[in-house]
């Protein structure tokens, strides 16, 4: 019995584990929809991995990659806003991912797994791609930690004090795209984000330090996988949107009853 | 560029799209001097500075550092996101590497010792810039660059901040480079005040304020050593389109434009 659930619950726990931390990062920034955007364009990845016969992570990885440096060139314009930018980019490029993988005619593929997740269909061969993408964010998180903090209090004074602002920002955004290619087969397309920005905004209200806010989103997310999982398990409810929920449900929770610390 | 510059401009220019906001301006900072930009809102002068900073990349002519410069910026004013937990001791230890000069002296310097431990968002406009002055010291920088250090601050603490300024320029032997909105009275040791309205409309020394009896009326006898009158020496006006209007004889088209309006 618990072969079929424990790669599950590794490859969940491992994922809350990362998006702790960077998902502090997407709020500290204000950068939700920007997350929002490049999980939505990571169906696309999906499908054109299957087009080309590609490793699936390694197409979700190149597709949102890309989104977030043309994102990033295309916000110096000033013709149309940012949001209104990111929304075209989002709802476009899974809407083309959803054509294109309904195309395909020699691949079945399950479109409520790659929208919502597919965790209990998670194997032990799945753990060494993605303890190996998150060994690879945790470590060049550690290394970038300073400036990336010191470019979410400010980038203008990051960058007069000669913060390396673009390079940080490029391998934040490579981090980023590695995280949704793993969430993919968690929680799917659509609840990225929330495995991202739900864990960290229950986590500020117990923090004193950036630091500290990092580790309790982690905890929060993983505390999440572990009891959106058993209610998968007892009320055969579908894996990704419980432990959602279950994330959503901490929020609320800590944000009724914990009192704020200021740091 | 020689080896006693730290900043040398060179004929810089700056366009936005069509609009010109900087143009033909040459100068440099020399170690130890203290250098006062002043002209009329709109005049370029925050654009000016992040050239200098290198946050802005000049359209026309160029702008050096010296190799190896450190420059400490206290920016007019900074919002720091409240979704990041961030303590007034963090904020200060994360702008510089290695083993600093001891907090403590700093803030007690700057005046912001009972502050260490307050989260930086509940600091008043002031209390912020001396903790944005204190991070910039801790750099230990050749050039402080202060944009509008006395914006919202009353007479005797723009007095005490330019006392301070005075005083740690003399111990620590950095460059001064600020902007100030305030086209008459400027710190009294600037050794250059630089008039801006999109180009260098006169540049030169200040005149100590007590030299001149109907300032010191004005000011009730007040100590005012620390506060310098500058005396403008335009050999040009501007008519009301900014064009630039020869001292006698008609307008006529000049090659710097824009919306200069000051006498």
């Amino acid at each position: 019995m618990i072969e079929l659930v424990l790669p599950a619950l590794l490859v969940g726990l491992l994922l809350t584990a990362i998006a702790g931390p960077l998902g502090c990062f997407v709020v500290w920034g204000r950068m939700a929809y920007f997350g929002d955007t490049l999980a939505h364009s990571a169906l696309l990845g999906i499908a054109l991995g299957f087009l080309f016969d590609l490793n699936l992570a390694i197409g979700v990885i190149a597709v949102s990659s890309s989104i977030a440096l043309a994102l990033t060139v295309l916000q110096g314009q000033r013709f149309i806003a940012s949001d209104t930018l990111l929304g075209i980019m989002a709802h476009g490029t899974l809407a083309l991912g959803l054509v294109l993988v309904s195309l395909m005619e020699t691949v079945r593929v399950d479109l409520l797994g790659l929208l919502f997740g597919d965790l209990l269909a998670t194997g032990f061969d799945d753990l060494y791609w993605v303890g190996a993408l998150v060994v690879f964010i945790g470590v060049t998180l550690y290394f970038i930690w300073t400036p990336l903090l010191n470019i979410a209090i400010n980038q203008e004074l990051a960058q007069a004090e000669g913060t390396p602002v673009g390079l940080i920002r490029l391998l934040f955004m490579l981090l980023l795209a590695s995280v949704v290619a793993i969430g993919m087969k968690v929680v799917g397309a659509l609840l990225i984000t929330a495995l991202l920005i739900i864990p960290a905004a229950a986590a500020r209200k117990l923090a004193t330090t950036p630091e500290r806010m990092a580790l309790l989103a982690s905890l929060v997310g993983m505390a999440a996988v572990i009891l959106g999982l058993t209610l998968s398990w007892q009320a055969d409810t579908p894996a990704g949107p419980s432990i959602v929920l279950c994330a959503s449900l901490a929020f609320l929770l800590i944000f009724v009853f914990a009192r704020r610390k200021d740091a | 560029m020689t080896e006693h510059t730290l900043v040398e401009l060179h004929d810089v220019g700056l366009d936005f799209k069509s609009r010109r906001v900087l143009d033909q301006i040459s100068f440099h900072v020399r170690p130890r001097e203290i250098l006062t930009i002043i002209g009329p809102n709109g005049a370029g002068k925050s654009c000016l500075l992040k050239v200098i900073l290198g946050l802005y990349t000049p359209t026309r002519g160029t702008c050096k550092q010296r190799p190896g410069l450190k420059i400490g910026y206290m920016p007019q004013r900074l919002t720091v996101d409240t979704s990041l937990p961030l303590s007034v001791e963090r904020f200060l230890t994360l702008a510089n590497k290695g083993d600093a000069r001891p907090l403590d002296d700093v803030l007690r310097r700057v005046g912001a010792r009972s502050l260490r431990h307050s989260a930086v968002q509940s600091l008043s406009g002031g209390e912020f810039q001396r903790v944005l002055l204190a991070r910039a010291l801790l750099r230990e920088p050749d050039l402080l660059v202060l944009d509008e250090p006395a914006q919202g601050v009353d007479l005797q603490g723009q007095q005490a901040l330019y006392h301070l300024l005075a005083e740690l320029r003399d111990e620590q032997g950095f460059a001064i480079l600020m902007v100030s909105h305030d086209l008459h009275f400027v710190m009294a040791q600037t050794d250059q005040v630089l008039c801006l309205n999109q180009h260098v409309c006169c540049s030169g020394s200040a005149e100590s304020v007590s030299q001149h009896p109907e300032y010191l009326s004005l000011f009730n006898h007040a100590e005012v050593e620390d506060i310098a009158v500058y005396t403008h020496n335009h050999d040009h006006h501007h008519d009301l389109h900014g064009h630039v209007v020869a001292e006698d004889g008609p307008a006529e088209e000049h090659r710097h434009q824009g919306g200069c309006h000051h006498d």
